[in-house]
């Protein structure tokens, strides 16, 4: 599915990526390690947000290292904000119709926002800008995501800024989409819940992997040494 | 009506014939037709151009339409229109410019409307310019309105300038007395050479008068555009400005609000923003597969709806 291969990315002479190689063909991927790691950094080299000074990226076995960000959406890969992006006048609505690449009814859009726990009627016109929380974005951005149904999807950081309540749901959310989701998934997380429904789980530290291995064999040194992370402890 | 015509039509109205109802059609300078409904009266003023429109008290659920046609290229006129809505109304008025223009010397359209809206009556008055043709000659508009709403009268007026209208000077004015509420909305967009101005001002010298004036603008290319917005708190009265801008390319953008407050129970607030469309927005939606460009398009449509 996703193959990177030495991937570095370097601004000015700061390493914030090194050599990374690595193979995703699991279902569910958490890429996980402490911040400043280089975690965000990479989502977005996957995405064409930020062009990686070395290394190749492969989808399905095609090189699309030097692809825009539009053709490696069409090509099959999603990405979800870590900080969804507000707009003036363009409605939930839109968003999800875009999304999705077709003219949606109602009821369509309806179902995708009822999947991540919004009440559609309500949202369904709204526009997409302050008038919206935090947590209520992070939900529709998961929305589009699901919409577009692509192969990959990526999610950076989707418990980032959500309270407890909305936290409690969006697990679930996950929960679910692991279950229906027939592409792969992968996610960037500290939550502990998030890393258990992972297939496979990935360690950054200062740019480099430093673990990668499945759920049982990653998760006990996880919470034995990240002793100063208390949400990876806790959940 | 020719093609042209017809497209200006519908471009103005969304009409593909002359209206149904109470109407006065103006083509290259002339009255073309016009006509009164029971409730709704014009009249053709006799000392200069335009019309005079009587809408009888407690009207409701009914509508005017008044567009305007230029086609015929170096026409220059001035009308005034002037609106008398009855106590008790709740009534829709629907004005709009569209000006071709395929030759080298300038169009011009100048109307004054004047509304005189009683107490409390409801009125909203929408009004859409647009220009079209290849010709060098400039499409010009310059709208006046001026806008009188007595005790709890309320008007909402929409107005749109998004294509083809090189010059234009859009004069605002309005006096509020007790209860009243005003509410505008501009949307604009220029490109290539195009200059717009927009000038608002509004006296509020009722008690519990209100008025809201939001302004989004989007300027492309070379095009220029000037938004200032007075508003004169003279009682309690709540007053709320906006003007909310995207530049793009070469253009400029001026935004000057002002407000002024002659009374302790007045609350005014101004707000005033231009800046490009956000990078991230573009981002954002080139990762739901669009291009660059289509994302462009889709935020202005957006912001202009």
């Amino acid at each position: 599915m996703l193959k990177l291969e030495n991937i570095t990315y370097k601004v000015e002479d700061k390493t914030i990526l090194d050599n990374i190689s690595l193979e995703i063909d699991e279902r569910f991927v958490a890429i996980t390690g402490p911040n400043g790691s280089g975690k965000s950094t990479l989502a977005k080299i996957i995405a064409g947000i930020i062009p990686a000074t070395y290394g190749k990226i492969y989808l399905d076995g095609e090189d699309i290292t030097a692809l825009s960000i539009t053709e490696r959406a069409n090509k099959g890969i999603s990405f979800a904000f870590q900080q969804p992006v507000r707009f003036k006048g363009i409605t939930v609505m839109d968003l999800i119709s875009l999304a999705s690449g077709k003219k949606l009814s109602v009821t369509e859009a309806c179902a995708y926002l009822s999947e991540v726990g919004l009440c559609a009627r309500d949202y369904i016109n709204r526009e997409v800008d302050a008038s919206l929380s935090g947590g209520e974005l992070k939900r529709i951005e998961i929305a589009m995501i699901n919409a577009r149904g692509t192969k990959l999807s990526v999610f950076d950081e989707p418990e980032a800024g959500i309270d407890l309540w909305s936290f409690n749901n969006l697990i679930k959310v996950f929960e679910k989409m692991y279950d229906k989701n027939k592409g792969s998934i992968l996610i960037i997380s500290h939550q502990e819940r998030i890393l258990n429904i992972a297939d496979k789980i990935l360690v950054l530290k200062a740019g480099k992997i430093d673990k990668i291995g499945t759920k049982d064999e990653i998760m006990p040194s996880l919470l034995g040494v990240e002793t100063g992370c208390r949400f990876v402890k806790e959940g | 009506m020719d093609t042209i015509q017809k497209n200006l039509l519908e471009q103005i109205a969304g009409l593909h014939e002359v209206p149904q109802g109470a109407y006065s059609l103006r083509i290259n300078g002339a009255l073309h037709g016009k006509n009164s409904s029971e409730n709704i009266e014009i009249v053709k003023k006799e000392d200069k151009p335009g019309i005079d429109i009587y809408i009888k008290a407690g009207t409701k659920n009914e509508s005017v339409h008044i567009p305007v046609l230029l086609s015929s290229t170096g026409l220059k006129e001035l009308v005034y229109n002037d609106f008398y809505v009855g106590e008790d109304c709740d009534v829709t008025i629907i004005a709009g410019c569209g000006i071709h223009n395929g030759g080298n010397d300038d169009s011009e359209h100048s109307g004054v409307h004047s509304f005189f809206v009683s107490k409390n009556a409801k009125l909203k008055y929408v009004e859409k310019h647009y220009g079209s043709g290849e010709g060098k000659g400039k499409r010009i508009m310059n709208p006046t309105t001026v806008i009188e709403l007595a005790e709890n009268a309320y008007m909402e007026m929409d107005t749109a300038q998004i294509k083809g209208v090189d010059d234009t000077i859009r004069n605002t004015k309005a006096t509020l007395s007790d209860g009243a509420v005003l509410k505008v909305g501009e949307k604009l967009m220029t490109h290539g050479e195009q200059y717009a101005e927009t000038r608002f001002e509004v006296d509020l010298n009722g008690e519990n008068s209100g008025v809201h004036v939001v302004s989004r603008s989007v300027a492309k290319e070379n095009s220029k555009q000037l938004f200032v917005s007075k508003i004169n708190g003279n009682n309690a009265c709540l007053g709320h400005t906006e003007c909310d801008a995207i530049i793009m390319d070469n253009a400029s953008v001026s935004a000057v609000p002002e407000i002024m407050a002659n009374h302790t129970d007045a609350a005014l607030i101004h707000e005033a923003a231009i800046g490009k469309i956000a990078g991230e927005q573009l981002i954002k939606l080139m990762t739901l597969g669009l291009t660059e460009k289509e994302a462009e398009q889709q935020i202005i449509n957006g912001f202009l709806v």
